[in-house]
Formats: structure tokens, C-alpha cells, sequence
């Protein structure tokens, strides 16, 4: 049985290319990068592995900063994570080698996870679905 | 010489799921491949700030229609580490036993769908005969075909009691047996081989720095399975990581042909093993802090990162899909390949968008 390690590093902004460049050198693969909106802002969470074990990085946005640098260019597979960074919690990524310009995910709610709260059933009025009778009325009970 | 755009899905006879390739073609060679999915985007993982972690396992398992069980356990283990739980030995057996039940089933489909795309009609048909005897096998040990319902927080809902495990062992060598005479023909068949050896190579370099999983990693030649982690059972039922050297399309069937004789003998290792008693423990109380975990699903490692608050609902659920990590190597394949090998490609990495539209 391999050991489960897991940490967590802190880091600004100002030097994630720094780092994820070193971890990259360092023979580190990218697993993946989630986000969770907070009362603070957005929290990012660099995964990555070497040899079962976990390195995250954290990096907390706050208030209105809704722009990080892509780490695409150390890791190509990282565009599609900011891809859907953005399509999902509408942060602006700089630099992504690969720009799906929004159309990654096709969602019927722009940035559904961009709020602090889910988006509530009768948000989904405005979609082309919603417009049913059947719909509407299941949106006024909820 | 004039690029022209093809569109490949969503609805395409070779996709079971709905995934749009915008294939930039230039005569017949593909110079480029852009993705678009989120047809089917459900936003399961928003559903935590409403289901209470005990019912969000059952959303959990829904995220896939295949490798269901293994999200249900994923998140279950999650959870359990975030509330020092442990399940009892007896339900990491069972977790082990029906999570390799899981993967014979993915990668039985898969090999139906794969033969389809290679024209293979005959063993596709005979791929779901042998996989309907594995859901029936499912249905008698858990109650459901496809959302087996058993796992929970702190262990599992349901034993295999002594009457029934010899019976269900005795099916699944029967099953065992029709599966290997299929995977030989699938892997000693001259059409196939001209199909997939040396189509579609992903190198070990490439395939690690594009941060592939599963069989489309182990394929190109790197060593890398969750299982070793030791979750579940896995700490003491011995198994091998299947892997080869060639990473053409061949070696990723080959591996996944490999891993799934492989999970028939991890369930008899278990079940030999499988100690009595308890299957659950108490739960009490509500998860706090955050940890990341993983497993290995029929297509690759799965990544989870959970984060409670210490009320009855988690505040992050986040779930990285196996098949989210293989699109990049998948878009890297399709350069520079023929138009007519684009449906085989696409099966290699055995794509999963159901997950993937968690």
C-alpha cells in the first residue's frame, strides 16, 4: 500500500508560474485545477502528482480579481481545466494556449457557478426550455 | 490546399455520448480537432449545497452511468476520511468486489462499442451478451443493474451472505470464460490489428505531460493505477498494473482487454479473503475540513476534492473525470490522423461524457 500524501501550499497570484514551473521541472503531473466560489472570492486549487503523492496549491482571489495567468504553457492539458474555469465561474484566464472562447461547455445558465449560491430553479426561466407551460408551473411551485 | 471543417457529434453512431468535434480537415488528414461539450451538463456538483452529505451519495453515483458504484465509494471514502470513520474490513470487500464488477461491466460495453467502429458487428453483439450476464450477476448481489444503491457513508448497504457468494462466484468464472474467448478474438483478429497497430501512438512522454489516466496512460508504457493506493481492499488483495510499451490504439485496447480478465481474479482473490462481520458503522455527527481523494475507474483515475463546513452539507464537491483528463491526449492524437480513423481514436481512450457532464 502506497501512503495517501497530501499537502497544501499557499501561493499569490504573482508567483504561480514561478512555482507550477518549478513542480513541472520537478517531473510533477497536472491532475487537476478546481475552483469553489467563497465569501472572499474564488479559491483555485492546483493538483498535482508525482508518484502517488499530492501537491495542491491554493490560491485565493479575493473581492473582485477575476484574472490569474494561464499555466498552460507548462502544462498544455492545463487549458482545458481554464477553459473551464471560465465557463463555468467566468474567470478571465490570461494567455491559454488553447481559447475555446466560452464555447467549451454550453450551458443554459452563463457561469453557474460563478455565485456563492447554486442558481435557483427559477433562473432557469430565461432558457428556451423554461418557457413551457409545464415548466413555468414546476418553477412556481418550487 | 483548402481546410474544410467537419462536424463529428454530438450524435454520431460511434459516440454513445454527446461530444462535438469540430475536425479541421485537409483532404483526408485531420490538422486539427476542437472540442465543445456540455451538452448534457447537469451541474451535479451545485446539488451538495442541497442534499445533505448522507443522501449526496446517491447523487454521487449518478454522475456516470457506467462506472457508477466507483463514485459512490469515491465520495463515501471521502467523506469517511473527512469524519475518521472506517468502513469495516467486510465492506471494503464488497466495495472491492462490485467496484471490479463495475470495471468488467465499462469495459465489456467498450469493447462492444470498439468492435462496432471497426466493423466488427459479430463480437460487438456478443461483447453485450456476456455483459447483460454481468449486469445480471449485479442485479442478484445489489438490487440494481446500472446504480447498484449499496454504498454509504461508513460502509455498505448490503452483504453477499455465504448462500449466495458460491453461486455468484460459480457465474462469474462462467462469465470469465466467454469473456477471454472474446478478447482473444478481439486482440488475435488480422482486420483489428490492421485497424489499430501503430494507429494513433501517444509516446510515455506525451502521455504523462498531457496528464492522461488509466489504460490511455498504462498503455504508453507508464505504471500508474490507483488501486495501488490500497483503498478499499486493494491493500490486500494482490494485483498488477497492466501496462505496454506501444501506445498505439492497439495497446490501449490490449491493456483494458487485460485489466479486464484481471478484475475476475481480484473479485475471487476478495471473496476468498472477505472476512466476516459487521458492514457499516455508525455514523454520527457532520464532515468537516477538505482532502482530495482518488480512485481508479474503468477509464482512469478519478480526483474528488471534498470541503465540509461542519454542517450537514458539504460546501465543495468537485469531481475530475477520468475522460476530462484523456480529451487533451485525445486532440493531440487526431492531428495528423486519417478521417476514417477518427471514430476508432476516439474509442481508444474509451470516452465517458457522462461523467465528464457531471
Amino acid at each position: 500500500m502506497i501512503p495517501h500524501e497530501q499537502t497544501f501550499e499557499a501561493i499569490g497570484s504573482d508567483a504561480l508560474l514561478r512555482r507550477v514551473g518549478e513542480l513541472k521541472a520537478g517531473g510533477w503531473r497536472l491532475a487537476a485545477i478546481s475552483a469553489a466560489k467563497n465569501a472572499a472570492g474564488l479559491e483555485l486549487i492546483y493538483t498535482f502528482d508525482r508518484e502517488y503523492r499530492l501537491l495542491n496549491l491554493r490560491l485565493q482571489l479575493a473581492g473582485e480579481v477575476v484574472k490569474v495567468p494561464s499555466v498552460s504553457a507548462q502544462f498544455f492539458c492545463a487549458a482545458l481545466y481554464e477553459n473551464e474555469l471560465h465557463d463555468l465561474f467566468g474567470l478571465e484566464v490570461e494567455n491559454m494556449a488553447l481559447d475555446f472562447k466560452g464555447n467549451l461547455y454550453r450551458t443554459a445558465v452563463k457561469f453557474p457557478f460563478g455565485c456563492t449560491k447554486a442558481p435557483a430553479p427559477a433562473l432557469a426561466a430565461s432558457s428556451e426550455a423554461a418557457k413551457s407551460p409545464a415548466v413555468a408551473a414546476a418553477n412556481k411551485g418550487a | 490546399m483548402a481546410k474544410t471543417i467537419v462536424p463529428f457529434g454530438p450524435q454520431h453512431p460511434v459516440l454513445p455520448e454527446p461530444i462535438h468535434l469540430d475536425l479541421v480537415v485537409e483532404d483526408e488528414v485531420v490538422v486539427e480537432a476542437r472540442p465543445s461539450i456540455g451538452f448534457i451538463h447537469r451541474g451535479l456538483e451545485r446539488l451538495v449545497e442541497r442534499k445533505d452529505f448522507n443522501e449526496f451519495t446517491y447523487v454521487a453515483e449518478r454522475i456516470c452511468g457506467i462506472c457508477s458504484f466507483i463514485h459512490g465509494q469515491t465520495y463515501c471514502q471521502g467523506v469517511e476520511q473527512l469524519m475518521h470513520l472506517e468502513a469495516p474490513l467486510r465492506a471494503k470487500y464488497l466495495r472491492t468486489i462490485w467496484g471490479e464488477m463495475s470495471r468488467i461491466h465499462s469495459h465489456l460495453l467498450w469493447l462492444g462499442l470498439m468492435a462496432d467502429a471497426v466493423g466488427f458487428e459479430n463480437l460487438f453483439m456478443h461483447s453485450w451478451r456476456v455483459r447483460e450476464r454481468l449486469l445480471n450477476v449485479i442485479e442478484g448481489t445489489t438490487g440494481g443493474r446500472v446504480i447498484f444503491g449499496t454504498c454509504k457513508v461508513g460502509g455498505v448497504r448490503r452483504d453477499i451472505g455465504p448462500e449466495a457468494l458460491p453461486g455468484t462466484l460459480k457465474e462469474l468464472e462462467s462469465i470469465e470464460k466467454d469473456a477471454r474467448e472474446i478478447t482473444e478474438i478481439f486482440l488475435h483478429d488480422s482486420s483489428i490489428k490492421d485497424r489499430l497497430c501503430g494507429v494513433g501512438v501517444l509516446s510515455r512522454e506525451d502521455a504523462y505531460a498531457l496528464g492522461c489516466v488509466g489504460p490511455t496512460l498504462r498503455a504508453s508504457g507508464v505504471e500508474q493505477d490507483m488501486r495501488a493506493l490500497g483503498y478499499a481492499a486493494f491493500d490486500q488483495v494482490p494485483f498488477k498494473v497492466v501496462t505496454r510499451t506501444e501506445g498505439d490504439s492497439y495497446a490501449r485496447c490490449a491493456v483494458r482487454c487485460e485489466e479486464l480478465l484481471q478484475s475476475f481474479e481480484i473479485i475471487r482473490q476478495a471473496a476468498a479473503r472477505m472476512p466476516e462481520g459487521e458492514i457499516a458503522v455508525k455514523v454520527s455527527g457532520n464532515p468537516k475540513g477538505e482532502c482530495i481523494v482518488r480512485t481508479e475507474q474503468p477509464r482512469g483515475e478519478v480526483v474528488y476534492w471534498l470541503k465540509a463546513n461542519g454542517t450537514k452539507n458539504l460546501e465543495r464537491f468537485r469531481v475530475r473525470t477520468p475522460t476530462f483528463a484523456n480529451i487533451p491526449a485525445l486532440l493531440k492524437l487526431l492531428q495528423g490522423c486519417d478521417l476514417a480513423d477518427v471514430p476508432v481514436l476516439v474509442l481508444t481512450i474509451d470516452p465517458c461524457i457522462s461523467c465528464t457532464e457531471r
